[in-house]
């Protein structure tokens, strides 16, 4: 690593996590290296749109917006920003880059790397989902924040995340069609989780206003939604049938986004040295880490790749991390400010306990889930084949042995869709609870590299 | 503590241990395999699948023709389709050393019955136009073929139960010693087993075992390095590697190209965790865009690595023990263990059961360290990652 002087220290992921951590170590006199798989920064959260779309979305006209782009806008010149730049794998103290898919001779050397690495959607597959026309939530918000496009003229937001209804929003801000909002959740369940979302009070009046703001603009909301199922005529989405309570409903639609909260990307942060551990809020497996971020040597974590916590709590996690990594290369730091930012960051994180109670993961919804739905969209594996081969499992019932015998899990986006569903599907086949069969585990590289070109010229 | 009682005791349920059982219990022996985890787990389970017979050290083609004759019965054996396919195997020279490698190979091989031809580049372009044009010579050999390893130890462990072989998982054998004529066995889980005659085919730890019974052989352990692309249209039917083995490479009927190269990374026995390592990995991805120059712009989706035993001849321990009477060894594989396992089953049943066999296996004995061994440095260095052999 080709550093003048001071610690190499690598930034994976410039959404408001890694600019948070950036900002630190730029002001303590550093150049870290940020790399950044998008081509703009801002993550999925604070998306840049296209600038030559000419774009005016409102959400780019939030003050948190505003103020996270000026940051980096003041940062970029004082630190290594690769951008459309992948980190395929991290071992031996350094990371694997591949640039537009097109891999690095090299790896890059480092002291110190903090990961965030954000996250994807949570999805719990219902019959139907792999018709044409539904996306996940993210899915959704990309197209929306990068190219101004709606997925459809009347579309679902299906499933249980207070996503769901800042998407709908978005979407109804930019001049969407018709939007529906179907949550899995019932509504007596919010309300009983208020006093906890509370403990960040911002976040529950952002979601009151964001819920009234709906509602005014007409859209329809259902809540405890249950047995969904997408329908479809040549291929393509045609409507939504499902229960509202006991009530029995449908609805035409061309587009479903769907979305059960978030699912951090923890591949990296595993590759690096950190261990994993369940976490029954969250319902999937999350890095191990102190109350700074650290993970392993030199190793620190910070954003919704290592809690789900949000943009806000991202940054101060961001900033929190950077200043850890600081305090243990000897430099001095500003021990109240640590503490005023883990405080708020805290704040964030015990509110998410209260949205995850809000916005429940359906896990009692996967046994009912029918056999032919499949599951991994990649290799085309059914429920019903997963659900058969974990339940002739004697002894071991890992996830990853029902991966090896059916394929589900292994295919190009290595069960980022599929793995939390298939370990539910998996789980309630055995009358197990999903802890028990772990979680997929990763392997390099993170996301797929190409082969190069030869290096051989002809003999 | 649970106590049980068996004829033949077999550690380790991989590919060794399933296969012999399969075989004995189809002669009528009574057998229990006691697995550490589930049959299959290691490296049984992420090895290449390659069932390749060209190549080996020529002593071992006896057991390797047997066993290839076995896979082709895989599918009626096991009553399902492991995927084991004749896709043929070439073996390309890039350079004078390794054309006369293969020529000298190819006329020492017909004395053990394998039959390979040598193909001059002209023929190699009109067969297999996708090989770069810097092979100046191949070894083709027709009757070696590949599998799909994960399906297979499931689907012997699913004949194994219909032949009553007992299969305890998810126990740790902790001490094996003899007692009385027989033998007895512990497990960290609390079993204790006792049984007339005891099978050592635990793999990267079949040293430790070897070792209860004061044999012990310089026995290391490596990962190989292994990768696969998405599916792609299917166009390669041979499995191909340079000679030197710096990298192999087929496609499944599927559509995926599976990929593998020396040297071999290190792997952790104790964690039980092994990975590519990223330095390997670019040098691997080069390697196959040299040889096969189409496949530039194809996706690797993910890269895999295992724990296997490896000895400093590369040779496996076959045979029985040199100390300790009704104690058997078949282990440390070398990373070429996967073709031969069918063949060794057979072997060693007859060997357990019969006293003799009819395929030769003196070359493979435990006792050959007791002189001195003469390693090649050269051949390891190329076959190994520094700092991996630990002999």
């Amino acid at each position: 690593m080709s550093h003048m002087d001071g610690p190499g220290i690598v930034i994976v992921g410039a959404g408001p996590a890694g600019i948070g951590a950036a900002d630190v170590l730029v002001r303590a006199g550093l150049r870290p290296v940020l790399i950044d798989e998008g081509r703009r920064p801002g993550g999925q959260g604070y998306r840049k749109s296209d600038p030559t779309l000419g774009l005016s979305l409102g959400y780019a006209r939030a003050a948190n917006y505003k103020r996270i782009h000026a940051v980096f806008t003041a940062l970029e010149t004082q630190i290594d920003y690769r951008p459309e730049t992948l980190v395929w794998s991290v071992d031996g103290r350094a990371a694997y880059l591949a640039e537009r898919g097109a891999v690095v001779d090299a790896g890059l050397s480092y002291d110190r790397l903090i990961l965030a690495t954000g996250a994807t959607d949570k999805i719990a597959p219902v019959p139907g989902w792999t018709l044409t026309g539904v996306y996940t939530l993210g899915g959704a918000q990309v197209i929306l924040k990068d190219q101004g496009c709606s997925i459809g003229r009347k579309v679902v937001f299906y499933g249980s995340s207070p996503l769901l209804y800042l998407a709908a929003a978005q979407y109804i801000e930019a001049g969407a069609g018709k939007v529906t909002i179907l949550d899995t959740t019932p509504f007596a369940r919010k309300a009983a989780a208020s006093l906890k979302i509370a403990r960040a009070p911002s976040v529950l009046c952002n979601g009151v206003a964001l819920l009234a703001g709906l509602k005014a603009r007409g859209v329809t909301i259902v809540s405890g939604v249950s047995g969904l199922r997408i329908d479809g005529e040549d291929g393509r989405v045609a409507g939504v049938s499902f229960q509202a309570g006991r009530r029995p409903m449908r609805l035409d639609c061309d587009a479903v986004a769907i979305g059960h909260g978030l699912r951090a990307e923890t591949q990296l942060a595993e590759l690096a040295g950190a261990e994993l551990a369940y976490d029954a809020t969250f319902d999937q497996w999350l890095p191990r880490t102190d109350a700074d971020g650290r993970a392993a040597d030199g190793l620190y974590l910070a954003g919704d790749g290592a809690r789900i916590g949000g943009a806000a709590a991202a940054e101060l996690a961001g900033r929190v991390a950077a200043m850890a990594c600081l305090a243990d290369l000897g430099r001095s730091i500003d021990k109240a400010e640590l503490i005023r930012l883990r405080t708020r960051r805290d704040a964030y994180h015990a509110s998410q306990e209260g949205l995850a109670q809000a916005f429940a993961w359906p896990r009692h919804a996967f046994a009912d889930l029918p056999d032919e739905t499949v599951l991994c969209r990649c290799e085309n594996v059914t429920a019903g084949a997963v659900r058969a081969v974990a339940r002739s499992l004697e002894g071991v019932s890992d996830i990853n042995r029902v991966k090896a015998l059916t394929r589900c899990g292994m295919g190009r986006c290595q069960a980022r869709m599929c793995g939390l569903a298939a370990v539910e599907v998996a789980a309630a086949a055995r009358q197990e609870a999903a802890e028990a069969l772990t979680y997929y585990r990763p392997q390099p590289p993170v996301k797929p590299i190409f082969i190069p070109e030869p290096a051989l010229s002809e003999v | 503590m649970t106590s049980r009682r068996t004829e033949i005791a077999i550690i380790g349920g991989g590919a060794m241990g399933a296969w012999t059982a399969f075989h004995l219990a189809r002669r009528g022996a009574r057998v229990m395999i006691v697995e550490r985890s589930f049959p299959g787990a290691q490296a049984s389970g992420v090895n290449y699948g390659s069932m390749r017979i060209q190549g080996r050290f020529l002593p071992q083609l006896p057991l390797s023709l047997r066993a290839q004759r076995i896979w082709e019965e895989s599918e009626r054996l096991l009553g399902t389709d492991v995927e084991f396919r004749r896709t043929g195997h070439l073996h390309v020279a890039v350079d004078a050393a390794q054309q006369a490698k293969i020529e000298r190979y190819a006329a020492d091989a017909l004395a053990y019955g394998l039959g390979v031809e040598i193909l001059a580049p002209a023929a190699i372009r009109r067969r297999w136009p996708w090989i770069a044009p810097h092979a100046i010579a191949a070894s083709w050999s027709a009757i070696d073929g590949a599998v799909n390893p994960r399906l297979v130890v499931p689907a012997l462990a699913a004949r194994l139960a219909a032949l009553d072989v007992a299969v305890l998982q998810g126990r740790r054998v902790t001490g094996a010693e003899r007692l009385g004529a027989g033998f007895r066995l512990e497990t960290a889980e609390g079993d204790v087993i006792e049984a007339d005659m005891l099978v050592n085919t635990g793999g990267a730890w079949g040293a430790d075992v070897a070792a209860w019974f004061a044999e012990p052989v310089p026995m290391f352990v490596a990962g190989p390095s292994e990768m696969v692309t998405e599916p792609l249209p299917y166009f390669m039917q041979p499995t191909l590697q340079i000679v030197d083995g710096s990298i192999v490479i087929r496609q499944v009927e599927r559509g995926n190209v599976i990929i593998a190269g020396h040297p071999r990374g290190p792997a952790d026995a104790l964690k039980m965790r092994a990975r590519m390592p990223g330095a390997k990995t670019l040098t691997n991805l080069q390697r196959v865009a040299d040889i096969i120059p189409c496949l530039s712009g194809a996706s690797i989706i993910r890269s895999w690595s295992g724990i296997e035993g490896y000895m400093p001849d590369m040779i496996p321990i076959i045979g029985p023990s040199a100390t300790t009477p009704g104690l058997w060894h078949a282990f440390a594989f070398s990373g070429h263990g996967m073709q031969l396992c069918p063949g060794l089953g057979a072997v060693l049943s007859e060997l357990i059961l019969d006293g003799r066999s009819e395929t030769p296996v003196g070359a493979f004995a435990i006792d050959r360290f007791r002189q001195t061994q003469t390693v090649d440095e050269d051949y390891l260095r190329q076959e190994f990652d520094a700092g991996v052999v630990k002999a």
